[in-house]
């Protein structure tokens, strides 16, 4: 009956190497998050352009990046761009991927935030001859933030559980890791159980954060300095 | 006669299938009040709205303080004005909305001072001491670091009329604003327009339903119908003895004779 019991001593024995990978797959997160929020808003910025062939491009390449999977961008990432002389580590490359993957997600629900905003606040703006940018920067974002948060921390937390997807392309992380330490000691049970029980803690306290952030981001939005 | 500080000539404006203005012309001369009233749908507040860029136009000219305002000379040419262009003839003018469009997130004291800031680079300290003397102006001298929202709907138009203000322009343009006020609020409101005019002279521009404080104030009122300006003259000329049939129907139906 071997690997239908559950061995405590295994378990325990085990726990710091798939602590240790946890870091890993956390850091591809942050770093994945931090370029997708930036790409997310990149494209969002860059399909209200003026320019209709620009709109128009970021359109199709938003709906490009969206409707193939992201596991072929993975691969494209790291098997083929080296042949185009661009080659990466793969925490770097699951990082670029997940930002673009997720960034391509994100720039939709920026959008609609900026959508969100009254047409009156941007008549405001403009009759007091604030420049674009200062529009955005002061009178759009600030106020379009907020709404935006739930839907951005779901992404990030969808995200967080694509991580996996990174050992296809040998990045050490927890699943990756798990598989390892099952296949030198012949015993999955305990090794894939704490990867579960490590995504479901993670995301549970991700939620909760998230929607921390929210309720105390304060409802009108924020003004700088 | 001067140079008029607005000139429309032969403005044509069009919403997809719905012609506004189909041979605009229309002049206000420097200092000058001018009031435009007219039933809905008119184009009244269309034509503030071009004025401030907020609307393009489809054909005509428009001059403001001497310069085409949605024209400018490249290359020997007359051609469309580039973002820069309408950037610098905004200076001359300022807004106040019907629905005040306040920033929600800012203090009143920073909805006032944003603009001068940016747009001027105004150093934070002069531009707070100028807010100071509009909202005491406005009669809003306790309210700096109150947020819109914590506000009434008088004292929101006027943190709008302040705001407006402060950017200097010399053409200030009333867009209907005290058309969603409460009937209480509306006199706090055109109290400190009557003030402005006492203190300094504008040239202004308004679009209103309050008829007897056009008479009062204006120098000038506009009956608008269907795009045009079916009548106007001196506010009694207009009020008193309208000529038209049209203005006659409207005071009328406005004034409850």
């Amino acid at each position: 009956m071997n690997g239908f019991s559950w061995d405590w001593a295994f378990a325990w024995e085990v726990l710091p190497m798939i602590l240790s990978a946890a870091k890993v797959t956390l850091l591809a997160t942050l770093l994945g998050s931090i370029f997708a929020i930036f790409m997310g808003l990149v494209f969002a910025l860059l399909r209200r352009s003026p320019s209709r062939i620009l709109r128009n491009s970021i359109y199709w390449l938003v709906e490009f990046i969206r409707s193939t999977p992201l596991l072929v961008q993975i691969f494209f990432l790291y098997y083929v761009m080296p042949e185009f002389g661009i080659s990466m580590s793969p925490l770097m490359t699951g990082v670029f991927a997940l930002g673009l993957h997720y960034g391509a997600y994100l720039s939709e629900v920026f959008r609609s935030g900026i959508d969100g905003i009254e047409k009156g606040q941007w008549e405001a703006a403009r009759a007091l001859n604030l420049t674009t940018i200062d529009t955005y920067k002061d009178i759009v974002l600030p106020q379009a933030i907020r709404p935006m948060i739930p839907a951005t921390g779901n992404y990030i937390i969808a995200m967080f559980k694509e991580t996996p997807q990174l050992s296809a392309i040998t990045l050490l992380e927890m699943l990756q890791v798990a598989k390892i330490i099952g296949s030198e000691n012949f015993r999955y049970l305990e090794p894939f159980t704490l990867v579960g029980i490590l995504y479901l803690v993670f995301s549970i306290v991700a939620a909760f954060g998230i929607h921390q952030v929210e309720k105390r981001f304060p409802k009108e939005g924020f003004t700088l300095k | 006669m001067s140079t008029p500080i607005i000139e429309f000539k032969n403005v044509k404006k069009r919403f997809g299938d719905t012609t506004i203005f189909s041979d605009f012309n229309f002049t206000v001369e420097e200092n000058e009040i001018v009031s435009i009233i007219g039933p809905s749908g008119s184009g009244k507040s269309t034509l503030l709205r071009i004025l401030m860029t907020l609307e393009g136009i489809d054909g005509g000219y428009i001059n403001v303080a001497g310069e085409s305002l949605w024209h400018m000379h490249w290359q020997g040419q007359y051609v469309p004005a580039n973002s820069k262009h309408l950037h610098k003839m905004r200076n001359h003018l300022g807004m106040v909305f019907q629905h005040f469009n306040l920033f929600p997130h800012m203090s009143v004291k920073r909805n006032i001072t944003e603009a001068p800031m940016r747009v001027k680079g105004v150093s934070r300290e002069d531009a707070e001491k100028s807010a100071e003397k509009l909202l005491n102006l406005v009669g809003l001298a306790d309210k700096a670091n109150s947020y819109p929202n914590d506000l009434s709907g008088g004292q929101k138009q006027r943190v709008g009329i302040a705001r407006a203000l402060a950017m200097k322009p010399s053409i200030l343009l009333l867009d209907e604003i005290t058309s969603a006020l409460d009937p209480e609020l509306v006199d706090e409101v055109l109290d400190v327009i009557r003030n402005l005019v006492k203190e300094d002279s504008f040239t202004m521009l308004l679009v209103t339903h309050e008829m007897y404080f056009a008479r009062e104030i204006s120098d000038r009122v506009c009956f608008f119908d269907k795009g045009a300006i079916v009548e106007e003259g001196k506010p009694e000329e207009i009020f008193i003895s309208p000529k038209h049939d049209r203005t006659k129907a409207f005071l009328n139906a406005y004034l409850g004779q």
